[in-house]
């Protein structure tokens, strides 16, 4: 009786082994090889992971990746406490509030991008006629600042209600005695959101967190749509060089490079689950 | 069996070094299994930051082994890269010992 537990899990497992395993346990024998098209795959071992890792390429990808992670997850967690905060927290408010949070989220990703890509046109686009009015030359082709903030604002829209919506759900849980103890005590409204609001966020914003640092790190389809990496290479980020090499036919390199990425990704998502997380039983005692 | 190999999974371009990679990872992880089974882990705290069980010292070791590994071939190249899997070696033991 007390196996039953494996026997409900082994359909998930068997049916993760063959869509996560198998394809990375393919990746990785692929990053071992040369593999051009028309001949016949070469064994080189490690070398692909170190070309990968001496290629300026690769790093700056790298670079632009973290940095675009960095500030996105700045921008969206604060904010989403802040609009779930604003949410009233009962009757037909919430409910409107919590559908057209939701709206953004349903659209699927290439979607967006088109959309902010006509948003973003420079002949016929809003965003440009509005720069315009202000004066500002805003063209998100030829000016790397210009996609930059496009994109974040992009993902900002897009992802900011999933913070919120996860804000407001830790918000609902937290009993109204903590805050009737923290005005009695006269505590200030800072004080009661810093010891009372956000230890008891904690574990809701740890999901928030994690969740957008990892769709946030793995970004591909908006900058596909919206710059198509440019200008330049100035919103090329991983996923997109690695799919560009992939379809270059270089599997070798691209296969070190997705190995590499899924272990940062892993260690990063790791850290930041301890940092986190780590005082969470404590602070919901 | 070898046949039956290269015409179903030759696609995946194994070679005896990945398998080697792979069937490793399977069977820690096979072990730990039957252990945690048999005498289920309890966290403990040692020189690492946080407390961990065996799998959370698993995990780790073989986080820090492939990190290890890049660091080297990111520093020196692909020459000389088993001085990376020798230092691996002491810090899984490291870790599992005093972690």
């Amino acid at each position: 009786m007390r196996q039953h537990p494996w026997l409900f899990l082994f359909p998930a497992l068997l049916i993760m082994s063959i869509s996560a395993f198998v394809p990375m346990m393919t990746v990785v024998n692929y990053s071992l090889h040369n593999i051009f098209a028309g001949s016949s795959p070469e064994f080189v071992g490690l070398e692909n992971y170190a070309a990968v890792l001496s290629d300026a390429d690769f790093r700056g990808a790298l670079v632009r990746q973290l940095f675009f992670t960095v500030t996105i997850l700045l921008i969206e967690i604060p904010l989403g406490v802040l609009l779930a905060h604003a949410i009233p927290h009962r009757g037909s408010g919430m409910a409107l509030s919590l559908v057209l949070l939701g709206i953004p989220l349903l659209i699927p990703f290439n979607v967006v991008g088109i959309v902010w890509r006509l948003f973003a046109q420079s002949d016929i686009g809003v965003i440009p006629s509005l720069a315009a009015l202000a004066g500002y030359d805003y063209n998100v082709s030829l000016h790397a600042v210009d996609a930059w903030l496009t994109l974040v604002a992009l993902d900002v829209w897009h992802w900011t209600p999933l913070a919120a919506l996860l804000a407001f759900s830790g918000l609902q849980a937290i009993p109204p005695a903590y805050y009737q103890a923290a005005a009695i005590d006269g505590a200030s409204t800072w004080s009661t959101f810093r010891h009372v609001t956000l230890p008891r966020l904690r574990p809701v914003l740890t999901i928030g967190v994690l969740l957008r640092f990892m769709d946030s790190f793995t970004i591909y389809s908006e900058p596909l749509t919206l710059t198509g990496g440019g200008p330049g290479n100035t919103t090329t980020f991983l996923s997109f060089l690695i799919a560009r090499k992939a379809s270059s036919y270089e599997l070798g390199y691209a296969g070190a490079a997705s190995i590499i990425y899924l272990y940062i990704v892993i260690v990063l998502s790791y850290v930041f689950f301890q940092l986190l997380s780590g005082k969470q039983g404590a602070t919901a005692r | 069996m070898a046949d039956w190999f290269t015409h179903h999974l030759g696609w995946m371009y194994w070679t005896w070094q990945s398998a080697l990679f792979f069937g490793a990872i399977m069977a820690s992880i096979a072990v730990l299994t039957v252990l945690d089974l048999r005498q289920p882990s309890v966290p403990r705290k040692g020189w690492l930051p946080i407390p961990t069980t065996r799998g959370d010292r698993l995990f780790l070791a073989i986080m820090s082994a492939i990190g290890l590994h890049l660091l080297w071939l990111g520093l020196a190249g692909a020459a000389w890269v088993a001085g990376a899997s020798v230092l691996s070696a002491f810090l899984a033991v490291a870790i599992f010992w005093k972690g």
